[in-house]
């Protein structure tokens, strides 16, 4: 009997030789012209971050600050409570996540694999609540969170994210691809609906659980307006608002600024670089399964 | 182990869709009962109300003394095999067998009791630290055969568990399915579109079509005697041949002809039999006879005394199969017929040649597609 493992061996012919030297200069100098177009915003970024704030204006005729201030970072934290502003950010977008996690995991499994009347029916009415645009929605969510009494509070910035018909969309249309024999098959061994959902679906759909965790952690991590809305209390205050800190009436200190987002935009590059296969089978996601 | 019987089950979808209709079964203690049919046919969705994961519409469904008809699957006493096998992919062939044991709470020492002894029976003991991404499609095969044993159920339930192997590994497997049933004896209900599958494993098989139980019979009966002209065409390979005609009497023998070119005398000394052939004279009927029923040399069976059994038949596709070859034939009227005789080198294409048939072998079928076999001896 031919038991070996069946792996599927790919080969492209010509993958991997060295195409027409003519073409692959034209592909590789459009690929530097892309990449140093992007870099090219952060290299200034950092470099606005090491001026003085005097010499921030006059940094487009130097291109490079004549003295180099690397204490602003230090500066940014005895100015603001920015570490405290750190811990909300994390906070807020690590229970946002969890919750949301949960709570789409759950309606995605009720609407991929348990069959009942009127299913269909209402996840278009779910689907329906993504054409509403975010913004237009700002005022009766802040009327409901103040109404809880949840004003100016971590739960008022948690509680209105736990639940997204987005992330259900996303992990139903995961939870399609996985065979339904599977939880028949469980059904027989003696599961019922939560050890189906718990042991059998919800560990295949982890590649779908992450990038829904990962874009939701993001998101939430950069919010901006609903924490400017519901926060009044400084030490509420997420990074997005710490940094407005730094741009007031009196005046505005661009190389604190730009040392202070420097350091927000740490953890998801972080957070990118450790998770990026997912994110892109996550696109990949929307583009094949469809 | 357990009876199945099946009362009279029918099953609608949405009201409107009907898929099984008045299913009538008495499966007994052991036996192994093969549902076969085309695509469409109702077998998966019968088998589908036994295991409880369909919702039986009509009827009853009874498991070892039991009306089962609103138990959860799980506490049904079954255990199945998918054809895609259903293994759950993110654990280990170790865990994908003790699951089910594990769910119902069982000790461990007894789970790794069964796990070893199963994985020994099938010859997987090697594999058990894999996940299923890494094995073969045999050995997956026998994975999913594992999760059911080690289960000890009452019934097995098999859907087409051989259909994603390649022929030959599907031809060994069998073999080692029916081996694995006669060491365990466990009552054992297997669906199955291949023909072939269900004659080599079925101690009685049940041919279905639109909704319908067909033929319930041993392999051998329903081969032998089809009840219907559907039944004749589904089973054997090549398919039986089918000529229309009519049946005469010549002196006091009754003769199926057909056009011009075919004059059979017709066996009618079974009793019973020639009344019923002669209740049917004049009528438009289908004489149906399997390619191995015809031969080139007029000896033995193929040599009824008054003979009147030749087919003069033109010659167009030869296929040797090593001991037979299948020759397609055209009949005057520009019929295609196919005869499965002994092989011989040089055996002629394109000439006309004359065909002898065997009489007792040939069946009488009332016009349509279920059209029943007038010339069926009672069992």
């Amino acid at each position: 009997m031919p038991e070996q493992p069946a792996q599927p061996r790919t080969t492209i012919v010509g993958e991997g030789r060295a195409g027409l030297p003519i073409s692959r200069v034209a592909v590789f100098a459009g690929l530097t012209l892309f990449g140093v177009t992007a870099a090219v915003p952060f290299v200034w970024q950092i470099l606005m971050s090491l001026a003085t704030l005097t010499d921030v204006d006059l940094l487009t005729q130097t291109g490079f600050p004549p003295t180099l201030l690397p204490s602003n970072y230090g500066l940014v934290f005895e100015r603001v409570p920015f570490a405290k502003y750190f811990f909300n950010s994390f906070f807020v977008a690590g229970w946002v996540t969890i919750l949301q996690v949960i709570t789409c995991a759950m309606a995605a499994y009720a609407f991929s694999r348990v069959q009942w009347p009127g299913r269909e029916k209402v996840f278009l009415l779910y689907l329906g609540t993504l054409m509403i645009p975010g913004v237009v929605l700002m005022v009766p969510n802040f009327a409901v969170v103040l109404g809880l009494g949840m004003f100016n509070s971590y739960w008022g910035l948690i509680i209105p994210g736990a639940f997204s018909a987005f992330g259900t969309f996303m992990l139903r249309q995961f939870m399609l691809t996985i065979p339904t024999s599977l939880d028949e098959a469980a059904a027989i061994d003696g599961a019922g609906h939560w050890r189906i959902f718990t042991e059998v679906v919800l560990p295949l759909a982890r590649p779908g659980v992450i990038v829904l965790a990962i874009f939701c952690f993001l998101g939430n991590y950069n919010s901006f307006f609903w924490p400017l809305i519901l926060v009044k209390d400084v030490n509420l205050r997420t990074l997005p608002l710490g940094l407005l800190v730094f741009d007031s009436s009196y005046g505005r200190e661009t190389p604190l600024i730009m040392a202070a987002s420097l350091m927000a935009m740490v953890p998801p590059v972080v957070i990118f670089l450790l998770l990026n296969r997912y994110l892109v089978k996550g696109i990949q996601l929307g583009a094949v399964k469809g | 182990m357990a009876q199945v019987v099946l009362r009279n089950v029918g099953k609608v979808y949405d009201r409107k869709v009907r898929a099984v209709e008045g299913f009538n079964l008495d499966i007994r203690d052991g036996e192994f009962v093969v549902f076969v049919g085309p695509s469409g046919c109702g077998k998966s969705t019968t088998l589908r109300m036994i295991a409880g994961l369909e919702d039986i519409t009509e009827g009853t469904v009874d498991i070892g003394g039991r009306v089962v008809n609103h138990v959860h699957p799980k506490d049904r006493d079954i255990a199945m095999v998918f054809q895609n096998y259903a293994l759950y992919p993110h654990m280990t062939v170790f865990k994908n067998l003790a699951f089910g044991l594990m769910l119902r709470k069982m000790p461990k020492e007894e789970i790794r009791r069964r796990v070893g002894e199963a994985a020994r029976l099938l010859g997987i003991e090697q594999l058990l630290e894999r996940k299923p991404k890494a094995l073969s499609g045999g050995q997956r095969q026998r994975v999913a055969l594992g999760r059911a044993i080690v289960r000890e159920p009452q019934v097995f339930l098999f859907d087409e568990p051989l259909s994603n192997l390649d022929a030959k590994l599907r031809v060994v497997t069998r073999t080692e399915l029916k081996n694995l049933h006669q060491r365990l004896r466990t009552t054992t209900i297997y669906v199955t579109h291949d023909q072939e599958e269900a004659m080599t494993l079925g101690d009685r098989i049940v041919v279905m079509s639109n909704g319908r139980i067909q033929q319930v019979d041993t392999p051998l009966n329903v081969y032998r005697r089809p009840v219907n002209r559907f039944v004749a065409a589904f089973l054997g390979s090549p398919p039986m041949n089918f000529v229309e005609g009519t049946i005469a009497r010549e002196g006091q023998r009754p003769v199926f002809v057909g056009g011009d070119w075919l004059r059979l005398a017709l066996p009618a000394d079974q009793p019973g039999v020639a009344a019923d052939l002669a209740r049917h004279e004049g009528r438009p009927l289908v004489l149906g006879f399997r390619p191995n029923a015809m031969s080139e040399h007029a000896a033995g069976k193929f040599a009824p005394p008054g003979g009147g059994n030749a087919l003069r038949l033109a010659t167009t596709v030869v296929e040797p199969l090593g001991d037979k070859i299948d020759v397609s034939c055209q009949t005057p009227a520009g019929q295609r017929l196919i005869a499965r005789i002994d092989a011989r080198d040089n055996f002629p294409a394109g000439q006309t040649i004359e065909f002898f048939l065997d009489p007792e072998h040939v069946h009488v079928f009332e016009p349509g597609e279920f059209g029943p076999n007038i010339l069926r001896p009672p069992a």
